[in-house]
């Protein structure tokens, strides 16, 4: 599946939901349920500082594709947290890197990302890009 | 709750306070970050700029002179505001950081050596840390904590003991943001100054919950900001013993400051213009001006019943509904609760409660060394205005209800 897919999957998932209530507590439930990071992960490193909560971000390269994993210490950045990492992880860091991430703003979760917000995860998702950029970068210099 | 406030009235001189947010009516808890603005605050803006408009000081024209003199007046008026022996005593500043920074640079470079020690406290906002960290830095002093226990009250026998002969000068709240902890500031100026040693009292938190009288508490600083008290962003100011002000350097060049300038030399300008430099923020000090009437015009006795009242029944609201940690429990407080919803993390219940119209703060309250202390990431906090209501806390009560229901 490619990213474009795995979002319009996720708006059409969002769509569904006409309450706020409803929504957050399906992001809830997202961050309750699935997969947190692995322990060993959770190291300063890892740590995106937001100025609210906590999130750790981990990415593995195998040389094709980039796999992340992530978690927050907050329930709501974990489940938005794991709708990104459901959306990017698996791919090349090319497509990781073109992806323009307007599904964000069409599952109504745009404030979420406002730099005022201070939750980090805007520098998750500039994380994301620059573990990209990164690996591609060490891909074209082993190649 | 008896209350001899019309708070309808009241309610209505605030007009952001009926708006609705994400559909629901504004609950606004955020008090201690900046205070809402009265109409008649809005409207001392509007009518400076489309009636009197013109810098201060300096014009020889009718409008500088009305400008100049709407703006002394509120420097007078602030300086009996604080009982100030002297209206001279009262710089104008942007606000409380600006006013410690003030002190911590001239103070500083007038009084403090290498080896001098400056003392704050583990409750301190960042804003009455920093400048003192830098002032350390620059002058190779050392910076003392006084400990705090864990119902927020600060360890006074612990205070006494830090002050030595290095001691240069003391920096406390009048009143913790963060916890809501007033300090005993009459009992520790008196210990300060049987030792011989200058203190500063950060305001920012203290006036807009009641007067402060500088001469009988013998204070030689203090802070405070305008808008934390109902006036324009931009304004607050600093309160200064003359003869400490006398005695120490300016803070910034420029304008206004001077008496005569040449390459050769600048001789600097009497009290307060030398910490005055450039053009002051003039609408927002009328502004400031007018706040201060409003609030002489309330009542500050009914002020602080009222606030006093909200913070009980908010107390008593919380113990009841249960499952809530409240963060700081000193027998003094001022008009606010830090507290945690057990097994929440504060941005998740933060986050919920804005949905509901509930303007609450989240977060470490730039007071990361006090959440340090208790272990803790930081705290989600109510802070009540006399404006506020007890169905409003009912309202948050409600919420946290709410939060519980989606989280746990």
């Amino acid at each position: 599946m490619t990213i474009a897919d795995k979002e319009a999957m996720l708006v059409d998932e969002f769509s569904n939901f006409d309450e706020w209530m409803d929504k957050y507590n399906y992001i809830i439930e997202l961050g309750k349920t699935l997969p947190v990071i692995d322990e060993k992960y959770k190291t300063e490193n890892n740590l995106i500082k937001g100025c609210q909560s906590r999130v750790w971000l981990n990415a593995d390269f195998d040389g094709k594709i980039i796999t992340f994993s992530g978690d927050s210490d907050a329930v709501i950045t974990k489940g938005i947290a794991n709708l990104l990492i459901r959306v990017l992880s698996g791919h090349t860091p090319d497509e990781i890197l073109a992806a323009d991430m307007s599904f964000i703003d069409n599952i109504g979760l745009k404030e979420h990302l406002s730099p005022t917000r201070s939750n980090g995860l805007l520098s998750m998702i500039k994380q994301i890009k620059l573990y990209a950029l990164a690996f591609k970068t060490k891909a074209s210099l082993t190649n | 709750m008896n209350t001899k406030l019309d708070l309808n009235a009241i309610r209505n001189d605030f007009p952001i306070l009926s708006q609705k947010v994400h559909g629901k009516p504004l609950v606004y808890f955020d008090n201690a970050a900046t205070t809402q603005k009265p109409q008649q605050v809005i409207n001392a803006l509007v009518d400076y700029y489309k009636g009197y408009n013109a810098n201060v000081h300096r014009g020889v024209h009718h409008l500088s002179q009305v400008a100049t003199e709407a703006y002394e007046d509120v420097r007078k008026k602030m300086a009996s505001f604080l009982n100030a022996a002297d209206s001279s005593e009262l710089i104008f500043t942007r606000g409380t950081t600006e006013s410690i920074n003030m002190v911590a640079f001239s103070f500083g470079e007038a009084f403090v050596n290498e080896g001098d020690e400056i003392i704050v406290s583990t409750i301190e906002h960042h804003s009455n840390i920093v400048p003192w960290q830098m002032l350390c830095q620059r002058k190779k002093a050392i910076l003392k904590v006084i400990p705090v226990f864990d119902n927020g009250v600060l360890d006074f026998e612990a205070y006494t003991k830090l002050i030595t002969n290095r001691t240069k000068l003391v920096a406390v709240a009048h009143i913790s943001n963060a916890l809501g902890t007033i300090n005993p500031i009459a009992e520790m100026i008196k210990v300060a100054h049987e030792k011989g040693v200058a203190i500063l009292i950060d305001g920012a938190q203290g006036l807009p919950h009641g007067k402060v009288d500088v001469q009988a508490l013998d204070c030689y600083f203090y802070c405070f900001s305008g808008h934390k008290m109902y006036g324009p962003l931009g304004i607050g100011g600093l309160y200064g013993r003359k003869s400490l002000l006398d005695q120490m350097p300016p803070y910034q060049g420029g304008g206004e400051m001077i008496k005569e300038v040449s390459f050769k030399g600048t001789t600097f300008n009497e009290l307060p213009y030398k910490f005055e430099a450039g053009t002051p923020s003039i609408a927002d000090a009328i502004g400031l001006g007018v706040a201060i009437d409003y609030l002489d015009n309330i009542g500050w006795d009914a002020i602080e019943a009222q606030e006093h009242a909200l913070l009980q029944y908010a107390t008593e609201q919380m113990i009841k509904e249960g499952g809530i940690t409240i963060i700081g429990t000193a027998p003094h407080k001022a008009s606010l609760i830090s507290f945690l919803v057990d097994g929440i993390h504060p941005f998740d219940a933060g986050t919920i409660l804005d949905q509901l119209g509930i303007a609450i703060r989240t977060g470490h309250h730039c007071a990361q060394p006090l959440m340090d202390r208790f272990g803790i990431p930081g705290t989600m906090r109510a802070s009540f205005s006399f404006y506020n209501t007890t169905e409003e806390i009912d309202q948050l009560i409600a919420g946290i209800r709410r939060v519980k229901q989606m989280f746990l």
